[in-house]
């Protein structure tokens, strides 16, 4: 067909999957969204920005990380299973390695005082982006009067009263989306 | 139950619920590993958070490491895969039909009424590290400006990685 003759011109195989999203994982530290994009659309231009908008939604859409479930859905489109496998495999390779030597230079010294010193020092730096975080994600909430209730909620049961998740997210789940069904209605 | 066995299912049930991806799962992954199962000390995670921040890759390799510490590379390998396994098949059979689904009342409903509850684990999740990192107030100071800088600049995050592990090594906080 016409659209997979176009395609095929720049459709990656295997190895170039594995080692395009290989150096996605690599490159981004605290979130490698950006990174994924910016290799599919600008670099390597394996699909347009509508398109990756579009994958992207169901990504998004359910849980788990999104990015793993994304480099599922371009290995998929351009090389079957085979392709789904190799390129988060891809992604995860690299990071998965330099994480473990990390772990076992915290095995090996991360008793040490100087470790622990150093260590509480990032994590108030990462306490601190986690912060900004959600700040930024509860700044891009639409309707904010009717929704940010629910993270106050959310924040109270998970936080304060150390509620179990599934349990909350199942019933924020109920009301909030309930109340986005209602107002969807009213547009 | 084999602890490897285990840790896979643990973590493949979080991933199921892993709204806003595996740093909004930092609250529950907390209560499984360290309340409910004392695999880890609230230290020891807190580290482990700390770690995964200053190391490249998707956020889910935190989970990587947490394996490691209970069981090793069997430990690692399965829970890397638990969290990415259940919701990459999902996706692997859904997406084809996704365009009949995209832009539907109750998908958009959905879309919507989650990112709320997102927001707030993510919060959650800034709030449990604070509370195991157990802070000074020169820490909460460093979180502090960590959060305005992160809001109102575009340095890389490695900088203030740098800037955290810096200022710890002095004892400065």
């Amino acid at each position: 067909m016409t659209a997979t003759d176009l395609e095929s011109q720049s459709r990656p195989d295997l190895r170039a999957l594995f080692l395009g999203f290989s150096a996605v994982g690599l490159s981004g530290f605290g979130g490698v969204l950006p990174f994924a994009r910016r290799m599919l659309v600008d670099e390597r231009q394996w699909m347009s920005a509508e398109e990756f908008n579009a994958q992207l939604g169901l990504c998004q859409f359910l849980p788990g990380p999104n990015v793993i479930n994304l480099a599922v859905v371009v290995g998929k489109r351009y090389r079957g299973l085979a392709g789904a496998i190799a390129a988060p495999l891809g992604l995860l390779a690299g990071p998965f390695v330099i994480v473990l030597l990390l772990a076992m230079l915290y095995d090996r010294f991360g008793s040490l005082p100087l470790a622990q010193s150093m260590l509480r020092g990032v994590a108030a730096v990462g306490c601190g982006l986690l912060f900004a975080m959600a700040w930024r994600m509860g700044m891009a909430l639409k309707d904010k009067p009717f929704f940010l209730p629910f993270t106050v909620l959310t924040v109270a049961a998970i936080a304060f009263f150390r509620w179990p998740m599934p349990l909350v997210m199942f019933a924020g789940l109920i009301v909030s989306g309930g109340i986005a069904y209602w107002r969807l209605g009213q547009k | 139950m084999s602890l490897v066995f285990e840790l896979f299912l643990e973590f493949a049930l979080l991933s199921c619920i892993a709204f806003g991806g595996a740093t909004a799962l930092l609250p529950e992954m907390q209560r499984v590993v360290v309340e409910n199962h004392h695999w880890l000390d609230d230290t020891t995670f807190t580290h482990l958070y700390a770690i995964a921040q200053a190391a490249p890759g998707p956020n889910v390799l935190v989970v990587t490491l947490i394996g490691w510490e209970v069981a090793g590379l069997a430990g690692a390998l399965a829970a890397t895969l638990a969290m990415c396994l259940p919701m990459s098949v999902l996706i692997y059979l859904l997406i084809d039909r996704w365009e009949g689904f995209a832009g539907r009342r109750w998908q958009k409903a959905i879309s919507l009424g989650v990112a709320p509850l997102a927001v707030g684990l993510v919060f959650s999740g800034a709030t449990l590290i604070a509370r195991s990192a157990d802070l000074g107030w020169a820490a909460w100071m460093l979180v502090a400006l960590t959060l305005l800088a992160n809001l109102r600049t575009r340095w890389h995050p490695l900088w203030f990685i740098a800037v955290g592990a810096a200022l710890g090594l002095l004892g400065l906080v």
